[in-house]
């Protein structure tokens, strides 16, 4: 392998990972803060990808217009799915929260069906972001698989600075440490679950909107995203958005090159990292408390 | 004695009925019955880990189809194998992923076990999807039954539905009483202890991971019976038996049924099964039939949201909301 292939697949590697961990933190933080396994944390992913191919002829292809508007739309959706549906299950106990996510996921996937089709469909890439680096004298690299990157690390920097600098993100680190003496302390912890749950749901959106052009839109691509996120969320440490930040790149390194070393055994590669890190440090590498 | 015959009646009951039903039906609802039975021995083995131990495992389709992998491929290709060493190779293979799966799996509790399981399930399933050995994502076609040989003699022919279905239903009994059994030993109370309070059992001086192993292992074998079973009965594997849907559906049928009771595994197989029935029927649905689980999402969730204890728990909630309504009314 030579320099500008190993460079290639390192940016692959980096656009993959840090896609992993917009859904992941989203996963991390619904555990972490209100203590629910979300299997339909996936769907999101996927309806984010479809909004992306529904939405584009609605703005005329504008990518941003289509990005903004499907961004609300994950907003008010999530904000709607806490009250109606996850506000059951933070009592009960995690076989009821997976069953009750898991009959999501089939409505979800079948009203997929229903609205849009069950066809595999490109999403076009936006002109201005069309084009492609040189790299050495002979390979590209196409621009938007960077601007994925660099939205993607735009993200986690906000998130960061909410989470450790703002009132707000103060209230979620005292709510995912103890649940009880915040509410005590007088703060509106459902309004903090929706909002939370909210943002969850925005960020796996917008992980499908942005990555639908490089991907395709299909049926079932929420389901592969989800498993292979539980992966990065039990390696870095549940709760953890740093640990998911460093896992989710870890498993994207794994991925690509196990694609790239391996072929034959690419699927596997990402569950034996998890099998080796269970051996090794059983409670993720970054848990917190 | 009278609290004894109390017990067995209902369950005597059961089995009569389903011994005679072969002698009153055959075809479609013989094939159908005989595979709701094999989902109720996949969904028994779930109760072992889910009911009695607590430990709740979205990977459990992996086992159920590892052995059903191993059923079609160590089955000579142009002749029958023999039952008496292909049942126990192929249960033998799905107990050996399990014994491997819950080593690294049981280190973690909770969530995590519930993610950890879901992706070594995810693992087999793309070891079967994505390489040659099993046919890829086609799967591959079983080309003769095993035949039940015992020392040069034919016994019987598992070709036979009504034959097949007798086998389906010894195993279904062997397989409840074993557990009814093994939960009742020193065995089951330990694993009932770890249930309710694992550190509490740690205290007392149990050493309860080689428990939860043993059982961890003892449930993928049984689910290997299931798969085993269900190879030999469709003739055919492909990789969606490893699929996480499967796993969740096994899951479902134990929340359907009640969990923490043998008999509610099999009755939420049976209401599982008639409830995917019922929602692919066109007579009702018409063309919205196609659409079935979307139905079937939104019964899971009410059933989530309302039914807490299962089917087995109606009794119980419905003398609660009675109990609750009758002061009222003596008020009034």
């Amino acid at each position: 392998m030579d320099l500008a292939t190993l460079l290639v697949q390192c940016l692959n590697a980096l656009q993959y990972g840090l896609l992993l961990f917009l859904v992941a933190s989203g996963l991390t933080l619904i555990f972490g803060i209100m203590g629910v396994i979300n299997l339909a944390h996936g769907s999101f992913y996927m309806i984010g990808a479809y909004l992306a191919y529904s939405l584009a002829p609605v703005f005329g292809g504008n990518f941003v217009a289509t990005l903004l508007a499907g961004l609300v739309l994950a907003v008010i959706f999530g904000y709607l799915l806490e009250w109606l549906f996850v506000s059951y299950l933070y009592e009960r106990d995690h076989l009821q929260q997976v069953l009750m996510t898991y009959g999501l996921i089939l409505v979800f996937e079948e009203l997929r069906s229903i609205l849009v089709d069950n066809d595999v469909h490109g999403v076009p890439v936006p002109a201005w972001l069309n084009g492609s680096v040189q790299l050495g004298d002979l390979m590209q690299y196409p621009v938007y698989r960077l601007a994925i990157s660099a939205v993607c690390l735009a993200v986690a920097a906000a998130l960061y600075v909410v989470i450790a600098r703002t009132r707000l993100g103060m209230m979620v680190r005292a709510g995912s440490s103890n649940r009880e003496m915040v509410q005590s302390l007088g703060i509106n912890i459902k309004f903090l679950y929706r909002v939370v749950f909210a943002a969850g749901v925005a960020l796996a959106v917008l992980a499908g909107m942005i990555a639908a052009p490089v991907t395709s839109v299909y049926p079932g691509m929420g389901a592969q995203v989800l498993i292979v996120c539980f992966v990065v969320v039990v390696i870095g440490g549940i709760g953890s958005v740093r640990g998911a930040f460093l896992a989710a790149l870890l498993v994207g390194i794994v991925d690509t090159f196990g694609k790239v070393l391996f072929p034959q055994a690419a699927g596997i590669a990402v569950y034996l990292l998890m099998a080796a890190i269970l051996l090794w440090k059983p409670e993720g590498l970054f848990r917190q408390g | 004695m009278r609290a004894l015959a109390r017990r067995c009646t209902f369950p005597l009951v059961v089995i009569g009925l389903l011994l005679a039903f072969p002698l009153a039906t055959t075809g479609f609802y013989l094939e159908f019955t005989s595979k709701v039975m094999i989902l109720a021995i996949f969904a028994l083995s779930l109760e072992l880990l889910v009911g009695a131990t607590g430990l709740v495992s979205l990977g459990h389709a992996a086992f159920y189809g590892i052995a059903a992998y191993a059923t079609v491929l160590l089955s000579p290709k142009f002749g029958a194998a023999n039952l008496f060493w292909l049942l126990p190779a192929a249960i033998g293979c799905a107990a050996l992923y399990a014994l491997f799966v819950g080593a690294l799996s049981l280190r973690t509790r909770g969530v995590y076990f519930i993610m950890v399981t879901l992706a070594f399930a995810q693992m087999a399933y793309y070891v079967f999807h994505d390489t040659k050995l099993g046919g890829g994502t086609d799967g591959i076609y079983l080309n003769f039954k095993p035949e039940v040989v015992l020392l040069g003699a034919r016994l019987v022919d598992l070709g036979k539905p009504a034959v097949f279905y007798y086998f389906v239903l010894a195993c279904l009994i062997s397989v409840f009483a074993l557990l009814a059994v093994l939960l009742e030993s020193r065995f089951g109370r330990v694993l009932a202890g770890i249930r309710s309070n694992e550190q509490r059992m740690r205290a007392a001086g149990f050493a309860t991971f080689p428990y939860k192993w043993a059982a961890f292992t003892l449930a993928g074998a049984l689910a290997g019976l299931a798969g085993f079973l269900v190879a030999i009965k469709d003739g055919f594997v492909n990789p969606e038996m490893l699929s996480w849907h499967e796993s969740g559906a096994v899951l479902l049928m134990l929340i359907l049924g009640g969990m923490g009771r043998l008999s509610g595994a099999v009755l939420g197989a049976f209401a599982f099964a008639l409830l995917q029935l019922f929602f692919q029927w066109e007579v009702v649905f018409g063309n919205f039939s196609k659409h079935w689980p979307l139905l079937l999402g939104g019964t899971i969730i009410l059933c989530v949201a309302f039914m807490p204890n299962g089917l087995i728990g109606v009794p119980a909630q419905w003398r609660a909301w009675r109990a609750r309504r009758r002061p009222e009314a003596a008020r009034g």
